[in-house]
């Protein structure tokens, strides 16, 4: 089964392209025979030479940076991109989602959906598609949301996975809550569940864990692929224990979005360092997910200076209590695990029915893979996909700016220009408003 | 990748233009040294292979003769007659130039009326060729004067052109303004009624202004002669200095005018190079226009010039980016730090990274009034290529209230010459030039100072979101 990717925009090309490497470098390691093949078909196919290449449509309005990509793939030596499965225009969506949504991709949808069939009719059965843009600029986040949209309606049956990428607090540009608040609030109606990350985020852990001093764009996209890889590459589960489970997204799906309320999922990892310090650290499981269980319950971002005072209260009824800080509560988890004796791991810690919402059996709310194979040079290593209140503060806070700024009605006159209008942005803040509440009011 | 279009306008926008073809020829020659066509070159250079008619304009080959995607107008021959014997000659046709003899005297009317009615398809006509030749044509920049009567008057008939003619294309307008010891009596005049042009037609304008620049050329001439051993500038290394040029000789204006030309190559640059977080040129409007009218960037350019000691101490990249706030490294007479903030871009060249961007824009924040619905109102980005003889540089530009110093005093001298209905009549004997345009233009400009005043007040500071029913 086979996972096409669509990367979009300056962004998700980046990622995309970095994803591609980390899965190709994890599977061509040591002692991971089954491993690799599973992971090579559901990543790549083989070109008649027997090359292989990447199960991934590349769109961007301008070239430069898909033209990099490419590059950098084919010097790998490993795998390339498909020849005709790449899309650019010269001039880019000037970080106007109403550019990107209302011009660029009506004019360029037959283009980019005639290469992702391709892509598609190549698979012998297609596990989900999986999308990469970030929701800062006017490509990756409009033309990527016309672009779901249409394969929404292409592919209404298919599993639709959107990795989006949250832009910094300040500082990229400046119309990004605008441009995050339309992608958000229609991606919501058409994806299956959307993976966040957070750049700031992202910046703390290559700063504070990974010791980088001078930090580059591709240290953090690094990061981002570390950890989508370790959620995608092949794992056992609990339906096929023997058997590398053949559908990620679908089964990521299954155990994590169970009402289509609640979509937004984040991730943290552990452990996550600099290669130099990872040669001579040691890890061992219950330690490993004993912090990974207080970075969920606290919404810790990495795991220096997690807050162990947070504590999980049970009932509901003491969540007011003044003498208990309120913790992050969740809808559903997913643990997945990998490296050595990874069948001793307990994870008893996780299936604590305090952590979930009361609406829901807890046995449904949690679920772990796992895989003896070390992901990516690290000997142990958890990754947590959760459903919870983690992104809730930073969801609130680009609609808040967002919001600010539209009393003011400043840049408005720059969207309603391409057909978005004072309404449309409307609909979109009472939609997310909305999610605010929901995620809010969980028990 | 896409291409732009320089119209030059009047004496001073096209020795401004010369200084910005030939810095731009010296620093792609620094950066291309294969002699290959690449795609930076194509951004404001043609490549014409004279024995095919057709032309080769494909990057990938050889260079053959460099033309610049250019438009030259001048009412006068002096200056075009000096670039057609010039160095930069080989760089235009003839055709791209448009000139007539007598001048527009001063006088904003003949410019705009006259020669706007009488030039109109001919410059029509050359931008079209221009734009023709273009794969992907994303922006005109246009260089004119306010004080005078060509650059002033004709320049703004001719951005009201580029607006009709090709209304998708982004229009960026570098306006160099008059002092108040001008020489020219009536610029009071010519630079309102510009102003008001600029105001409804431009997509950006970045007002440079000529004190400023005298000022800057005196700083660093001053540094170069006075400097301490342990700080001895590069040579040739200023944001004044020509120097590697074609253009051998150096002009009186010369020095101030690569001020100008070197904000050219930045803002350009991130369009033209590789760089890990490119910013567009449609994205400058996007992001630092909140109102329409509202589009006037003071840029300020660090740093001025490259000291010969090798060592960059991370200290002295601080120093650049402390520098672009200052009031001495502005382009225009105003002070942004004690003046509110609509939006800023910091963009970036050279050897600079994510991280040192981060930490300043975090080090300088608290220091710089924001409105208050666009607190984090930055937009960066990063080009790896430094401009030439620096490693790293910075160009600024901010959307910031104390513009309105500038657009105040103009205001001010233009009420004192109108009040008494000075030289009036030099204007009203233009066909096509009446009263009610000064009218116009002087309630234009005061709406502009209004507009800048009221962000001081926000009318919704606070404003309750929207509630949802649970």
């Amino acid at each position: 089964m086979g996972t096409v990717s669509l990367q979009l925009g300056q962004c998700g090309n980046q990622i995309g392209h970095e994803l591609f490497s980390v899965i190709s470098d994890d599977s061509n390691g040591p002692n991971r025979k089954k491993y690799k093949q599973c992971s090579d078909e559901r990543f790549f196919y083989e070109s008649s030479t027997g090359e292989l290449v990447a199960r991934s449509v590349l769109v961007d309005m301008e070239p430069k940076v898909i033209s990099q990509a490419i590059a950098k793939a084919s010097k790998s030596g490993r795998w390339r991109y498909g020849d005709k499965a790449h899309f650019s225009q010269k001039q880019g969506s000037g970080n106007n989602w109403a550019n990107g949504f209302c011009v660029h991709g009506p004019r360029h949808e037959e283009a980019v959906e005639d290469m992702v069939r391709m892509e598609i009719e190549r698979c012998d059965r297609l596990a989900g598609i999986f999308t990469m843009m970030s929701v800062a600029g006017g490509t990756g986040s409009g033309v990527g949301t016309y672009i779901t949209q249409r394969l929404r309606d292409s592919y209404p049956q298919s599993y639709i996975l959107n990795q989006i990428t949250w832009p910094y607090g300040a500082g990229e540009v400046i119309v990004q809550n605008y441009n995050s608040v339309l992608t958000l609030s229609h991606l919501y109606q058409l994806s299956d569940a959307i993976l966040v990350h957070e750049n700031d985020t992202v910046h703390k852990i290559c700063s504070h864990l990974m010791n980088i001093k001078h930090m580059s764009i591709s240290d953090i996209n690094k990061v981002i692929a570390h950890q989508l890889g370790s959620v995608l590459q092949p794992a056992y589960t609990a339906d096929s224990p023997c058997h590398y489970n053949r559908n990620p997204i679908g089964e990521l799906l299954s155990s994590l979005v169970c009402h289509p309320e609640y979509k937004l999922l984040s991730l943290s990892n552990i452990p996550q360092m600099s290669s130099a310090s990872l040669a001579y650290s040691a890890f061992n499981w219950p330690g490993l997910l004993k912090h990974l269980r207080q970075m969920l319950i606290a919404s810790a971002r990495m795991e220096e200076g997690i807050d162990w005072t947070v504590n999980v209260t049970s009932g509901g009824e003491s969540v007011t209590n003044s003498r208990h800080k309120s913790f992050n509560s969740s809808l559903a988890n997913l643990l997945i695990l990998r490296g050595k004796d990874v069948s001793t791991a307990v994870t008893d810690g996780f299936k604590d029915p305090a952590l979930y919402v009361p609406w829901l059996k807890t046995e449904n709310c949690f679920s772990t893979w796992n895989s003896p194979v070390a992901f990516n040079g690290y000997e142990k290593s958890a990754t947590l996909v959760s459903n919870s209140q983690y992104l809730l503060k930073p969801l609130d806070n680009i609609v808040r700016k967002a919001w600010n700024m539209f009393a003011s009605r400043a840049y408005v006159h720059q969207y309603t220009k391409f057909g978005i209008s004072e309404e449309d942005f409307l609909d979109s803040f009472t939609a997310l408003e909305q999610i605010i509440s929901s995620y809010t009011h969980l028990s | 990748m896409t291409q732009s279009i320089v119209v030059q306008v009047g004496q001073c926008g096209n020795q401004v233009g010369c200084r910005f073809w030939d810095l731009a020829l010296r620093e792609h020659a620094h950066v291309n040294q294969t002699g290959v066509y690449d795609e930076a070159l194509s951004s404001f250079f043609r490549n014409v292979d004279q024995r095919r008619a057709g032309g080769a304009d494909a990057t990938g080959g050889r260079i053959t003769a460099l033309k610049a995607r250019a438009v030259l107008v001048d009412m006068e021959e002096g200056v075009l007659g000096e670039i057609l014997q010039g160095p930069l000659r080989s760089l235009f046709n003839s055709t791209q130039l448009i000139s007539d003899v007598s001048g527009s005297g001063n006088n904003w009317a003949v410019g705009h009326h006259t020669y706007g009615l009488t030039y109109r398809e001919q410059i029509v006509d050359q931008v079209r060729k221009a734009a023709e030749h273009c794969d992907c044509l994303q922006c005109f920049f246009l260089i004119h004067s306010m004080g005078g009567g060509t650059g002033s008057g004709l320049g703004t008939f001719v951005l009201k052109l580029l607006e009709e003619e090709f209304p998708e294309v982004c229009r960026i307008v570098t306006s160099v303004y008059p002092t108040a010891e001008d020489d020219v009596i009536t610029s009071p005049y010519n630079s309102v009624l510009a102003m008001k042009e600029l105001t409804e037609h431009a997509d950006c304008v970045l007002p440079v202004d000529n004190q400023s620049l005298v000022d800057i050329v005196g700083k660093i001439q001053h540094m170069s002669n006075t400097g301490k051993p342990s700080c001895t500038i590069k040579k040739d290394c200023t944001i004044i200095s020509g120097h590697g040029g074609v253009v051998k000789v150096e002009k009186p204006f010369d020095a101030m005018n690569n001020i100008v030309a070197n904000l050219l190559l930045n803002i350009t640059s991130s369009a033209r190079f590789e760089g890990s977080l490119n910013m567009d040129l449609n994205e400058i409007a996007m992001n630092l226009v909140p109102f329409p009218r509202l589009h006037y960037l003071v840029p300020s350019l660090t740093p001025l010039y490259t000291l010969a000691d090798v060592n960059v101490p991370p200290r002295r990249l601080d120093q650049m980016f402390s520098d672009a706030f200052s009031k001495d490294h502005q382009l225009i007479r105003a002070d942004p730090k004690h003046n509110l903030y609509l939006a800023c871009a910091l963009m970036l060249r050279g050897n600079v990274q994510m991280s040192d961007l981060r930490r300043n824009i975090e080090r300088l924040k608290p220091t710089l009034p924001f409105v208050p619905w666009n607190q984090e109102g930055w937009k960066t980005s990063l080009c790896s290529v430094p401009p030439v003889c620096h490693s790293h540089s910075l160009l600024a530009l901010a959307n910031n209230t104390c513009v309105k110093s500038t657009f105040f005093d103009l205001r001010e001298r233009f009420v004192k010459l109108y009040r008494r209905k000075a030289h009036l009549h030099h204007y009203l004997a233009v066909d096509g030039m009446e009263l009610a345009g000064f009218n116009e233009a002087l309630s234009s400009i005061s709406d502009l100072i209004e507009d800048y005043t009221h962000l001081e007040h926000p009318l919704m500071p606070n404003a309750p979101r929207l509630a949802i029913a649970t």
